[in-house]
């Protein structure tokens, strides 16, 4: 006391009769009430029981920044007698704070924060599992139906539309697929070399390469390829047309959101799953080849071995699988997309689910397939 | 009023989007706190002129001063300066969703000035009080009502209590009960704290309700058609849209027709 900013000033004045008098003059803006904010609640604090009287007449301008100060000197709970009070306020500026009424912004304690008992919290995310659950299976029910739907009306279907699509997740995604499935190819030599060397068993890395990608790598990393960037993208496309209303709009035209968005997407996905995973098939290998030229092997040996080890069953059940992936990747991204809620960070949460769920689910596939081989005895 | 130097002096601008100019060589003034209003019908580039007075984009040539300060050339603290002396409500509302509305317009408050959290909360408080959402200080905005999100803009672009306040088709998509109460609003805050109020609109009751004076832009011309008091261009104008713009008439074609 007296507190000062650049442009407002408060200080003591002298008391009237019992009551306190503080003084504010100056232009009490955003910027200047903010250095006087504490220093007016202490003046208020330390004059409990006397009533305070805050002369505003020299103030020259008061925005709501302003009244807020005041306001919230006259909402602070005081002993009967003992009250706070505004005077000599110019007139717009009085009757700007008199649109307020302190009351209405008395502090109220924030809400207490419920400690939900743990089983109620097990009973809930069992629930929201449960209902994931059941969305899934709709979905996939749902996407079947229309799927039937399209393949019984092969005249119907817009035959431009998967075809884009098909092109932007296949032909757009080769490169990629192509690096990775080489380095895979050289890494897996390489690592597998290192351990089998010592046996002098160099020449049986080709048969570690060969079944390793053929069976699991190939079609599982195009899978995780795909999951990132063509489930994403559906997921995002949709989503965006889902917080633009566009999928009401779908409805009330009576088009079916599931069979206009998703059939063509999923299609895509099951017809390009395979070609690309063929792809990495192939220079995965050639990457197991060049890895173990550094150790001496010829390509003759290393592929006469492959050709020896691995059998077309290997190539068709690994290729078996990526028609699943694809169907799985492409599948998460759209029903994430069409169950996105409102606003932007909802698509951003739609995109993170579909990769993450695209992903878990072609792993989960995965181990079911491997089950399901080893009975089968392939 | 006239002795003051206009808050707003546009100069000969042309705007447009990369080499298409749908504004071509316009000039006026806005005098400070009076309610002016950009009229025009669709795709007379109303938004295309406010965005450009807000600086979000550069004049193709011309000059826009905003008290005194041309938005397009200045740069670094003096822009900031300059951007926190207006406040803008978009169309659509453009709050961040991630926000509750009191954080909403917390935000400027937080980022531009010192004041103690408490205070933040109790203004951000008051301005929802101002636009009649202090019970929905704590929602999403994607938890309330289109109206709702746009009188929280309006909240939001008068949180740092600016100089000038841009309105993009304030009371568009609004009851008739909540358009008045907005305009009402915008006549308290222009008479209490002589704020100046650009409003971009085809709301007719609302124009006559608060406008002080209005330029009418036009598709064809590119440029102004007519400056002046609402009333006077009602009843006295003689240029055709004009006419049938305050009267509600439709477009010389489909009349014909």
């Amino acid at each position: 006391m007296p507190a000062q900013s650049s442009d407002a000033l408060l200080e003591a004045g002298p008391p009237e009769s019992d009551a306190a008098v503080l003084r504010l003059s100056g232009r009490l803006d955003a910027y200047s009430v903010g250095h006087l904010w504490d220093a007016a609640l202490a003046a208020l604090a330390s004059r409990t029981s006397v009533p305070v009287i805050v002369d505003a007449s020299g103030v020259a301008y008061c925005d709501v920044a302003g009244a807020a100060l005041l306001v919230d000197l006259l909402r602070r709970p005081r002993a009967p007698g003992a009250e706070v009070s505004v005077r000599n306020l110019r007139s717009p500026f009085d009757r700007l704070l008199r649109q307020f009424d302190p009351r209405g912004f008395e502090d109220r304690p924030p809400p207490p924060r419920l400690d939900e008992p743990l089983a109620e919290r097990v009973g809930e995310v069992g629930i929201a599992v449960l209902r994931q659950a059941y969305e899934r299976v709709a979905f996939v029910g749902e996407a079947a139906a229309a799927a039937v739907d399209t393949l019984t009306n092969l005249r119907r279907v817009r035959w431009r539309e998967p075809v884009l699509i098909a092109q932007r997740m296949g032909a757009d995604a080769v490169p990629i697929v192509v690096l990775i499935g080489f380095l895979i190819g050289v890494i897996l030599a390489f690592q597998t070399a290192v351990a089998i060397r010592d046996f002098g068993a160099d020449v049986f890395v080709a048969n570690a390469v060969a079944l390793a990608v053929l069976r699991e790598l190939g079609p599982l990393m195009t899978a995780i390829v795909l999951a990132g960037r063509s489930g994403s993208a559906f997921a995002a496309e949709i989503g965006t047309m889902k917080v633009n209303e566009e999928i009401d709009a779908l409805i009330t035209m009576g088009v079916s959101p599931v069979q206009f968005l998703v059939v063509p997407r999923m299609l895509a996905g099951f017809l390009i799953a395979p070609l690309l995973t063929a792809m990495a098939n192939f220079v995965g290998l050639l990457g197991g080849a060049v890895a173990m030229r550094t150790f001496g092997i010829p390509f003759v040996t290393y592929f006469h071995q492959v050709q020896s080890i691995a059998t077309l069953g290997d190539l068709f059940g690994g290729l078996v699988k990526a028609f699943v992936f694809g169907l799985l990747v492409a599948g998460v991204g759209c029903l994430q997309g069409l169950k996105t809620g409102e606003g932007a960070s909802a698509v951003g949460q739609s995109t993170t689910h579909a990769v993450v769920g695209g992903i878990i689910l072609v792993i989960a596939a995965d181990s079911i397939f491997a089950v399901i081989f080893n009975i089968l005895g392939l | 009023m006239s002795v003051e130097p206009a808050v707003i002096r546009v100069e000969h601008l042309t705007a447009g989007y990369a080499d298409r100019a749908l504004l071509e060589d316009l000039s006026f003034e806005v005098q400070r706190g009076e309610v002016f209003a950009i009229l025009g019908g669709s795709g007379s580039g109303k938004s295309t002129l406010l965005k450009h007075l807000i600086g979000l984009f550069p004049p193709m040539s011309g000059h826009i001063w905003l008290d005194g300060i041309d938005i397009a050339t200045v740069q670094g603290a003096a822009r900031l300066l300059a951007l926190r002396r207006i406040g803008v409500a978009y169309q659509s509302g453009a709050l961040f969703g991630s926000l509750t509305l009191a954080q909403n317009v917390r935000f400027p408050l937080e980022e531009y000035t010192e004041l103690p959290d408490e205070a933040i909360e109790l203004i951000a408080r008051m301005k929802l009080d101002l636009v009649g959402l202090r019970d929905f200080a704590d929602s999403l905005p994607a938890e309330v009502s289109g109206g709702m999100q746009k009188r929280a803009a309006i909240a939001r672009a008068m949180a740092l209590d600016p100089a000038i306040v841009f309105l993009d088709e304030p009371s568009a998509g609004l009851d008739p009960v909540t358009s008045a109460g907005l305009d009402q609003l915008i006549l308290r805050l222009k008479q209490g704290l002589g704020i100046t109020f650009v409003v971009v609109t085809h709301e007719l009751p609302s124009i006559f309700a608060i406008a002080d004076r209005v330029i009418m832009l036009d598709r064809q011309s590119r440029s102004i058609v007519a400056e002046g008091r609402p009333q006077e261009l009602r009843d006295h104008s003689d240029i055709p849209v004009v006419h049938q713009f305050f009267n509600r008439q439709p477009a010389a074609g489909v009349e014909a027709g």
